[in-house]
């Protein structure tokens, strides 16, 4: 008989995180608005975050948190230089769509 | 118990994540990634992470959704996109089937190595925390300080470089002093 108390495992946290990688991949090829596209993937390195956590966690291995850790940090800095980079951008040009920024030159 | 948790901030970690690719408002898709990102706190916390689903809250949640929201703020762009036109033809037919193939792809391979996490011992209690509560924090102490310490200190250097490289490119050039 099936045991009434289903617990989670680890393969559904990363069925689950898998999802959430591909929402976050399917943001960045449809969306135009870079801020936009920024969250998403923000989305997928949560996911990856979430695949670290879980098999840490199935391994009995604390070295899969301190890495998130790292991850954590390393987006902080990606956010704020990305950021800075869009709002140079965006003093000289007025429109908020990637596909105008084609080109590098100014 | 872990099955209402992990159903309920599964369902979290979804709308938020399609909240944050199908709002047309930029403000309404930051708020949805912080629906998000609680969502996956609370998954932390349900694996005894604890700590890093504080450092969740705080640095995702309370540092990085709230400078998207000022950068929204200061550069005048919430207004709400028109979502219907498509900039490249049927772009969105081909992202929907890479999408689909790649949860596809990706579900299929955790699927078939689930045996193999079973083989570890999947779904034991969290042999990482142990009865401690602080277990977590001090396991992660040791692992940071000892095991990592140098990309702790590396990672100090990037945060310092990435500061002042944004205050350099987000500064108004005056007419005199450095460019």
């Amino acid at each position: 008989m099936l045991s009434l108390v289903i617990a989670p495992t680890t393969t559904w946290y990363l069925v689950l995180a898998s999802v959430l990688f591909t929402i976050g991949a399917m943001g960045v090829l449809v969306r135009r608005n870079p801020l936009v596209m920024f969250m998403c993937i923000e989305l997928m390195l949560n996911a990856v975050n979430l695949t670290f956590v879980s098999l840490g966690r199935a391994m009995a291995d604390i070295n899969g948190q301190a890495i998130v850790f790292f991850v954590m940090v390393v987006a902080a800095a990606e956010v704020v230089v990305g950021l800075g980079i869009i709002v140079s951008i965006m003093r000289r040009r007025s429109g908020i769509n990637v596909d105008d920024l084609a080109e590098l030159k100014g | 118990m872990e099955l209402f948790v992990f159903t309920c901030a599964s369902i979290m970690v979804l709308v938020g994540a399609l909240g944050v690719i199908f709002r047309k408002h930029p403000v309404h898709a930051a708020l949805s990634l912080v629906l998000t990102l609680f969502g996956v706190a609370v998954l932390f916390v349900a694996q005894s992470a604890e700590f890093l689903a504080a450092v969740q809250v705080i640095v995702y949640a309370g540092a990085i959704v709230i400078l998207f929201l000022f950068v929204i703020m200061l550069l005048g762009v919430d207004k709400a996109e028109d979502l219907r036109v498509e900039p490249l033809a049927s772009q969105r037919w081909i992202a929907a089937l890479v999408g689909i193939g790649m949860v596809g792809l990706l579900s299929a391979a955790v699927v078939s190595s689930a045996d193999v996490l079973r083989a570890r011992g999947d779904g034991i209690a969290s042999p990482v925390a142990g009865d401690n509560p602080d277990a977590n924090i001090q396991q992660l102490a040791n692992s940071i300080f000892s095991d990592y310490v140098f990309a702790f200190e590396i990672t100090s250097v990037l945060l310092v470089v990435a500061v002042v490289g944004t205050v350099m490119l987000a500064r108004r050039r005056t007419g005199k002093g450095l460019a």
